[in-house]
């Protein structure tokens, strides 16, 4: 923080012509669902913009500006994010948006964003397969988040049978993909590969749990992938609970469960299960201890968690913050060319850079569940680049993405030839 | 109410359309010229700059479930068959012109890639580099065989019209011939539709599972048109259907045909006793306005960008009969007035448009509370003015000219009669 | 930050007392990285140097290590044990547990070993644990030894079985010298009464060992001699001939199989003035002649060659692929696969069994929620939309209980009846105020009641938030009544099954003995002659809207007990409730019950043939039901009445 506060000084110091070209104030559009069924995870991403941007304002503002924050609400209905999107960028005329959570939803935006040249910071972890010219993707690729899992289950818990539950959605699916591929490259059989979809909200764990534990006949270690979205987590714990099913005999990692999630959980049964992230509250560094006491203060409630994606807008925001700067304006071409290699340090400690494929390099986490609902850090990598194109599917693997060098999101290393300059919806 | 009344009634529009061509009927010249003037005053707005893209694009997606209405009326208002499944063929014609809008699109590119690779492309290559750019999103690459007709834009708009036709007349000879009715009926209905959005939900029935289809609002082959103009063909597109299908509506409840109906929604049995194949009737409505709503989706969708299945969840289709209620069954302009009434106050209120009320101790926020404002006063409307909107009209001509033109009134009371039968 | 830094340092290590190590301390310090940062793969060395030490401090170190109990401090990279007090850490001896100071909180660091790490020390516990006084230790011991299984361990398990007293453990500790002997033993009787043991069993524990005996290897060009073969391969019957041509390429019998990937990049290498291999580039759009260009290449040895097609029923003829056993005792491998398919038998009647009672937990579940509807929708042929909301209002009433009582079995004692009242009292005030002025008006009373569940779940996402919230059940419902490793139900579907079954009895004995009942049948058949008979409807009407209403509120405290608490899960049990009542026959309690366990038993079969697809089981459950309506409309318990049309 003190280091954004330091540059803004210095920025606004520095560059008085620019800022009065500004047109003040700055907005910053926020395009998170307020209802419907993703209120519950977007609604925090909502209060930690508004978190954001007053603390900037407090410290001065940008290029002279004050920020105005402009607050949509998609509804969690996926044709509305387009249409807020378009009225953020053609009505409200913001100069950057935060927002999206689910992939669809994120698809939703992308044809709006590329047609009128927007600017959108995306903080979910997601499936990968994309690079927008207009987005930056500041939560983990599956190489920042399954592929380290993965690697984690191999190495450290030696598991050789592996149970891939999914909720029916593209997340899971791309994800489960990747991690099959992997899984097979890395010698697992097929026949050792348990592959299971369930809906939205499922609620009837008991034949699913059954068939994992049967799993475990042949002798070797059983491990659990979860990519389990939202309230079915809930009936799936209980009913690993109820099986008695503890992490040392089938341990259980999650993609989508963190501390907002567990906070609706009894985790007494949980202790020990896992999940990958690249931020935990507990990381016991002194930024973090500042961002959390920030948000309880603008918040007005001790009790409230902090979790992954409220860290990737903060680093988005900050390093949005610091590209403006060195621009020193807000047009969207500009301030991309200024985040590439932009840095900003992270919560957990360690740097985040933004990569020219707009990806962030951040370290991968692994915490194991304690009784209090927070977790206890058992692994931590050194930052890894994030992959917009997975290394681990023939047909991705030949694909990159380079907005400064190949000027392209969808590049085909074979071929040599940009496939295409806007992105699949 | 008594039989002899409510043929009198019948007879008379049937009399007025013999006088007048359907088309000069004051209520069908009123509504061409709302729907006229909204159209043209959106497109000068448009221009000038008054109204935003997305504001047109609301506009032509409002024209577009107002159609959807007007088929739900009179397969609901005007037959007495409550259908919550209409929405569900609203949304196959989405993903019918969807699927060409993809896969054309899709085409184009990976034309364009593999003409700039050193072999020219094979077949082979093509289908797969599709598949792989169509499906790769939800971890296929493989193209399934829903998509055989894909590329065919013909193929497709036929699809739009005649899966949901398909889908109806199947659907509705199995459920017509087996006499299920009423309640039944709408609950069989609901359970379709549940059945058809879980299967869309299904990542392996090769329609991109929850992500569903995406950035249609790209017509292919229409790439230098910007949207703002794109939006006013759409919305041009949209007031024609609009137009017409008010036109062929109006023709149809006109005539004997229409009087056939409202004879099985008032009395599905005397009906029956006078000789008429009530079955057929009740299937040849069902059917067309399944059709009726495919268009009315393969209009909306290239306008929303994105259709997927959460659009056919079971709710959508209740929200369709909800509109058609809140603006008065059985008359044709009362659900045009619903479904537009609502929609647009759905998008204002929910849109954070509608200023929050400041209790003092509890501030009402439109975001949370627009849901129990709609569904509380859809009871209202339920309870206490079952003509809806509609109703308003009503008390207007009835003022003016105090004369009744046919009763197009909703059922009361109608199905107490078949009970009392049975 | 630095500058603090460097000055605690200095002040830590002028610190007298942390000059002196003991023995424990300079034995850790010597793998002091790998104590503070360890992997399983590089641990267990370090273990071995530790337990082999004999040092009396070494174990309770493990213990408290493996229990995240040790803490490094930053400054000079010494072991304690460590309680965080606030922002400090109290700091214990590792020699002797005795108070070695504080930490703040940034100058000690918590070691945080992973579970693989754990499994690992308590593996090397075991031996020091088996006779272990306490015997909750002698069971973790054993616990670690069924995790871990490790042939060195064999010989402390069985001599400490002779000692052991407690009968449970002693049972215990005789099945794992079972199993461990299997796998590591040395003597074939045993090891062959040991297997003979376990075709008893259905144990994932049994089947675990017997399967680990009968681990194989594929071996190209014939067995060796002496082998114990397991079965030669053959194309068609075990693999494709893609896969035995993969076999074979592995072996380097044939050449690697050549993707088009490969072939193209082939291709792409050897244009030459427009041309490969004699083609012109522009000929090569179809597979076959990109095929037939590779394959003049890999003639004029450009390209590897490919492996021939059509022929790999000689290669495989003169290149036999078989299977050996790891173990080389034909007598041990026989016995086993003897037993285990004695096992697999036994296992699959289990499974049916299991399947079996999930269904029936599931019908249950539906059974409950279904049958509040179907008594409404019996006597006053009305559909409630709302009714899937008052579910969702007995479960938000057991949670506000739980707030409120935070004894979780007192509060299940009050939420039960509870739930009852508020979801009778909301349908009581439903009733009177919507659906008995929509009387005779079935689809509009559809319509409001689904105005009336649009607004309900509205309302309480904006009391309770959208996030689901916590409704616990109490201990002695939690775990799971097991008859064996696969067949086992939790504790919450049995008190389900029971509620379930209550709640069927109570219901026909009010129809069939009460005067309630007597009047609610007369009223279902034939609602005009019931009134000219002296019932009065509307009273028979509110009476059963709120039992109905009220049974909803239970099936509401029942779910959120197994399930997610939120304001939409009453919509998500809605659908199934009305095809559970329209497929069982309006209006009867039986019928319900017999649509409950049609659709319940045919979700678990269908979601039993298609395991790794949940949604596509709801999907074709629908599609049956909505065709079984076709040709029985009715339902499967027709009754005679005001809706038997």
């Amino acid at each position: 923080m003190k280091k954004v506060i330091l540059t803004a000084i210095l920025a606004s110091t520095a560059l008085p012509a620019l800022a009065q070209e500004q047109d003040c104030p700055i907005k910053v559009g926020v395009l998170h669902s307020l209802s419907g069924t993703m209120a519950i995870s977007e609604t925090t991403l909502k209060d930690t913009m508004e978190m954001l941007v007053s603390q900037q304002n407090e410290a001065g503002g940008l290029l002279g500006c004050d920020l105005e924050a402009v607050v949509v609400d998609p509804a969690s209905d996926w044709p509305l994010f387009a249409e807020r999107a378009r009225e953020l960028l053609t009505v409200d005329e913001v100069d950057v948006i935060f927002g999206a959570w689910t992939s669809v939803s994120r698809k939703s935006v992308l044809p709006v964003l590329e047609e009128l040249n927007g600017l959108m910071f995306y903080p979910v972890q997601y499936e990968g397969e994309e690079s927008s010219k207009n987005v930056f993707y500041t939560g983990a690729a599956p190489n920042q988040q399954a592929i380290p899992a993965v690697d984690y289950f191999l190495e450290e818990l030696g598991v050789e049978r592996f149970a891939l539950l999914g909720t029916d959605y593209v997340y899971p699916r791309t994800t489960n993909q990747i991690l099959e591929a992997y899984l097979k490259d890395n010698g697992i059989a097929d026949e050792d590969i348990f592959v299971n979809y369930t809906p939205f909200g499922h609620s009837d764990w008991a034949t699913i749990v059954g068939d994992v534990v049967e799993m475990s006949e042949d002798g070797r270690q059983v491990g659990v992938i979860s990519t389990i979205n939202g309230d079915a987590n809930i009936g799936f714990y209980k009913e690993l609970a109820a099986a008695d099913v503890s992490a040392a005999d089938i341990p259980v990692v999650a993609f989508s469960v963190g501390e907002e999630e567990l906070s609706g959980l009894d985790t007494s049964n949980l202790e020990g299960h896992l999940a990958a992230w690249n931020y935990f509250m507990s990381a016991d560094t002194a930024e973090n201890e500042e961002f959390i006491a920030g948000w309880h203060a603008f918040i007005g409630d001790e009790s409230r968690v902090t979790n992954d994606p409220m860290e990737a807008h903060y680093i988005g925001f900050n390093m949005w913050v610091n590209a403006v700067e060195e621009a020193g304006t807000t047009d969207v071409d500009a301030v991309r060319e200024a985040m590439w290699g932009q840095e900003f340090p992270n919560l957990t400690g360690g740097t985040a850079v933004m990569g020219t494929n707009h990806h962030l390099s951040k370290p991968v986490l692994i915490g194991e569940i304690r009784t209090d609902g927070q977790f206890d850090i058992v692994s931590e990598t050194d930052p890894v680049p994030g992959d917009a194109w997975t290394d681990y599917l023939p047909d991705s693997a030949v694909l990159e993405a380079d907005w400064q060098e190949l000027e392209c999101g969808m590049y085909n290393t074979e071929t040599e030839t940009c496939v295409q300059i806007e992105s699949n919806y | 109410m008594s039989m002899a009344s409510s043929w009198h009634k019948y007879a008379s529009p049937a009399e007025a359309s013999r006088r007048r061509p359907l088309i000069l009927r004051t209520d069908v010249l009123i509504f061409l010229a709302i729907l006229a003037l909204v159209t043209l005053g959106a497109t000068l707005m448009a221009q000038s700059g008054l109204i935003s893209t997305s504001f047109v694009k609301t506009l032509g997606k409002t024209l577009c479930l107002c159609l959807a209405a007007l088929a739900m009326d009179l397969v609901w208002g005007y037959t007495g068959i409550l259908s919550l499944g209409h929405f569900a063929f609203f949304g196959i014609g989405g993903y019918a012109i969807g699927m060409w809008l993809m896969w054309d699109r899709t085409e184009a590119i990976v034309q364009s890639t593999l003409a700039r690779g050193p072999l020219p492309a094979t077949d082979l290559q093509l289908q797969e580099a599709i598949g792989s750019q169509i499906f790769g999103v939800v971890g296929a690459s493989d193209i399934p065989w829903i998509w055989t007709l894909a590329g065919s834009l013909p193929a497709q708009l036929a699809a739009a019209i005649l899966v949901p036709g398909v889908i109806a007349l199947v659907f509705g000879w199995l459920a017509f011939r087996s006499r299920v009715a009423g309640v039944y009926l709408s609950i069989l209905t609901q359970a379709g539709t549940l059945a058809l959005s879980l299967w869309l939900f299904q990542n392996d029935s090769g329609l991109r599972g929850n992500n569903g289809l995406s950035g249609l609002q790209n017509v292919p082959g229409l790439e230098s048109v910007p949207q703002s103009t794109l939006s006013l063909w759409f919305l041009w597109a949209s007031a024609v259907a609009l137009g017409l299908a008010y036109l062929a509506a109006v023709w149809l409840v006109a005539g004997r045909f229409g009087s056939v109906l409202r004879g099985i929604r008032d009395d599905e049995a005397r009906v029956r006793f006078l000789g008429y194949e009530v079955e057929h009737y009740k299937l040849a409505i069902f059917t067309v306005t399944a059709m009726v709503c495919g268009i009315a989706g393969a209009l909306y969708y290239p306008q929303a960008g994105i259709v997927n299945p959460a659009e056919i969840a079971p709710i959508a289709s209740i929200y369709l009969a909800v509109w058609v209620a809140i603006g008065g069954r059985g008359r044709l302009y009362g659900a045009v007035i619903g479904a537009a009434v609502v929609s647009l106050a759905s998008s204002w209120f929910t849109g954070g448009g509608a200023p929050n009320v400041n209790l003092g101790i509890y501030t009402i926020r439109w975001t949370d509370w627009w849901l129990v404002l709609l569904g509380l006063s859809f009871v209202l409307v339920t309870l206490y003015a079952p003509k809806g909107l509609g109703g308003l009209v009503d008390l207007w001509t009835e003022h003016r000219a105090r004369r009744r033109t046919g009763d197009l009134g909703p059922d009361q009371g109608a199905l107490r009669a078949e009970e009392e039968q049975a | 930050m630095t500058l603090l830094r460097a000055l605690l340092l200095g002040l830590c290590l002028a610190l007298p007392a942390q000059a002196q190590e003991g023995a424990v301390q300079t034995l850790l310090q010597s793998h002091a990285d790998d104590i503070a940062k360890p992997s399983r793969r590089t641990i267990q060395p370090v273990l071995d140097d530790l337990a082999a030490s004999g040092l009396p401090g070494i174990l309770p170190f493990l213990e408290a290590w493996a229990d995240k109990g040790i803490v490094q401090r930053d400054a000079d990279g010494l072991f304690f044990y460590g309680d965080r007090n606030g922002d400090a850490y109290a700091l214990r001896s590792v020699e002797d547990g005795t108070d070695a100071g504080t930490a703040g909180r940034r100058e000690a660091s918590e070691l945080k070993p992973n579970a693989g790490v754990r499994k690992l020390i308590a593996t090397t516990l075991v031996t020091f644990q088996l006779n272990d006084p306490d015997p909750d230790r002698r069971r973790a011991a054993l616990d670690a030894l069924s995790r871990n299984p490790t042939p060195d361990l064999l010989a402390p398990l069985r001599a400490s079985i002779e000692t052991e007293e407690n009968r449970a453990l002693r049972n215990r500790k005789e099945a794992l010298d079972r199993l461990i002997s299997i796998r590591f033993g040395t003597d074939p009787a045993i090891r062959l009464a040991a297997i003979d043991w376990m075709s008893d069993q259905v144990s994932l524990e049994a089947r675990a060992a017997l399967n680990a005996v009968l681990t194989t290897e594929t071996v190209v060009g014939g067995a060796p001699e002496g082998a114990n073969v397991a079965r030669r391969l053959e194309t068609g019957e075990d693999f494709t001939e893609a896969q035995a041509l993969a076999v074979l390429a592995r072996a380097e019998i044939v050449p690697d199989r050549v993707g088009r990937g490969d072939r193209d990049a082939a291709l792409i290498a050897a244009i030459a003035d427009g041309e490969i291999a004699g083609r012109p580039v522009a000929t090569l759009d179809t597979e076959a002649a990109r095929w037939a260009a590779y394959d003049a290449l890999a003639r004029a040895g450009d390209a590897p060659p490919r492996p021939p097609e059509g022929a790999v029923a000689e290669l495989i003829a003169a290149n036999p692929i078989t299977e050996i056993y790891d173990e080389p005792d034909p007598a041990i491998t026989d016995a086993a696969r003897a037993a285990l398919a004695e096992v697999d038998a036994r296992v699959a009647r289990a499974q049916v069994a299991d399947l079996g009672l999930d269904a029936l937990s599931l019908a249950s579940i539906y059974f409950l929620a279904a049958i509040g509807l179907a008594i409404t929708f019996g006597v006053m042929g009305v559909i409630n939309m709302a009714h899937g909301e008052f579910i969702m209002i007995g479960a938000y009433t057991g949670y506000v209980v739980q707030r409120v009582v935070p004894d979780y079995t007192a509060s299940l004692v009050i939420a039960l009846p509870l739930a009852f009242a508020v979801a009778a009292a909301a349908g009581v005030v439903l009733e009177r105020l919507v659906i008995r002025h929509l009387a005779h008006r079935p689809l509009e009373t559809l319509l409001a009641t689904f105005g009336i569940s649009v607004a309900l779940q509205q309302i309480f996402k904006n009391i309770f938030g959208t996030q689901a919230v916590p409704l616990t059940s109490p201990d002695w419902l939690a775990g799971a009544w097991t008859l064996n490793d696969v067949v086992g139900i939790s504790y919450i579907r049995i008190a389900i099954f029971i509620l379930a079954a209550l709640f069927l009895a109570l219901l026909v004995w009010i129809l069939r003995r009460t005067r309630l009942g007597l009047e609610v049948r007369a009223v279902t058949q034939n609602p005009g002659m019931a009134a000219s008979l002296g019932i009065d409807p509307d009273r028979v009407g509110m009476v059963t809207f709120a039992l109905g209403s009220g049974i909803a509120g239970i099936a509401g405290v029942a779910i959120g007990l197994f399930a997610q608490v939120t304001s939409e899960m009453g919509a998500g049990y809605i659908v199934q409730s009305f095809m559970t009542v329209v497929v069982g026959g309006v209006g009867s309690v039986f019928g319900t019950l017999a649509g409950a366990g049609l659709i319940g038993g045919l979700q678990k079969g269908i979601e039993w043939l298609n395991p790794s697809n949940t949604l596509a089981a709801q999907t074709y459950m629908i599609l049956f039901i909505i065709l079984f309506i076709q040709f029985r409309p009715r339902g499967i318990v027709a009754q005679k009445g005001r809706f038997a049309q």
